[in-house]
């Protein structure tokens, strides 16, 4: 039994006017042309990121000198209508490989008609991020928040 | 495109509470000691603080006449606005994405 409390799970939506299909293949296959590649744990900057089309496949980013960071593994592989695949970057901004410790990404896919799809994800199980403290020293202690924190400020750098 | 639930970016989709978010996750601050860091008055640095606050990110105690500011140190609202921020950009990148590979398709049909 855990006394970690739960946390409310992170939604979003958005709606593409491409076929499911499409919509599935763009997020999966093409997963590495969209991801913004200032959200990445790797020490050098990021090449590609890659889900592998699979259950238990692996999620994970190919930085530029060619290593590899894992983010997480593939739980649901249902193609064209759903997803669910296991965020296990903590809040070190590390990959943890401890499953006790993964997040959950669903993500679903309707098709509104032939050519429109509403993609709705969902982001839970974020109390397993912050279980082992590995949080709490990130922010009290100063270690793991600086860098993520760079990586915020790069984004939102960018962003203006 | 409809970014339904992806466009607010919550409480850190203002550039200067980011900034303040981010300064307060170096070390804790007065509301002073902001403001110099910051291209903005201390009174809007006070109504930044106050939503940070708010929304559970930022907490403050007093140290004599001082107030001093930190985040939140059970650190989950702080992670989960940090991940609302990542999937707010990330959705919004694949629904570009997914209309640039609409455009494409309809090319290549024609």
């Amino acid at each position: 039994m855990s006394s970690t409390p739960t946390i409310p799970p992170l939604t979003g939506t958005v709606t593409v006017d491409v076929p499911v299909d499409q919509a599935f293949r763009v997020f999966t296959d093409a997963f590495g042309s969209w991801w913004p590649a200032e959200y990445h744990i790797g020490q050098a900057d990021m090449a590609t990121a890659t889900l592998e089309p699979r259950q238990g496949g692996r999620w994970y980013e190919k930085g530029v000198d060619g290593s590899e960071c894992d983010w997480g593994q593939v739980l649901a592989w249902e193609p064209p209508h759903r997803l669910v695949v296991t965020w296990q970057i903590n809040g070190h901004w590390q990959y943890d490989p401890d499953p006790t410790h993964a997040s959950e990404i669903e993500v679903r896919f309707s098709a509104d008609g032939p050519q429109q799809t509403t993609v709705s994800l969902e982001h839970r199980r974020l109390e397993r991020l912050v279980d082992g403290q590995a949080l709490r020293d990130g922010i009290t202690g100063g270690g793991g928040w600086p860098s993520l924190l760079e990586l915020f400020a790069k984004a939102a750098t960018n962003q203006t | 495109m409809d970014t339904n639930g992806v466009a607010g970016l919550g409480v850190l989709g203002d550039p200067s509470r980011r900034a303040i978010f981010e300064l307060l996750a170096r070390h804790p601050c007065t509301v002073g000691e902001l403001a110099q860091e910051l291209p903005i008055t201390r009174s809007a640095v006070s109504q930044h603080l106050r939503v940070l606050k708010d929304g559970g990110l930022v907490v403050s105690h007093a140290e004599g006449t001082r107030r001093i500011y930190r985040l939140n140190p059970d650190g989950v609202t702080a992670l989960r606005a940090y991940l609302d921020r990542v999937w707010a950009e990330a959705l919004t990148a694949f629904g570009k994405a997914a209309q640039a590979a609409s455009v494409d398709s309809e090319q290549e049909d024609v």
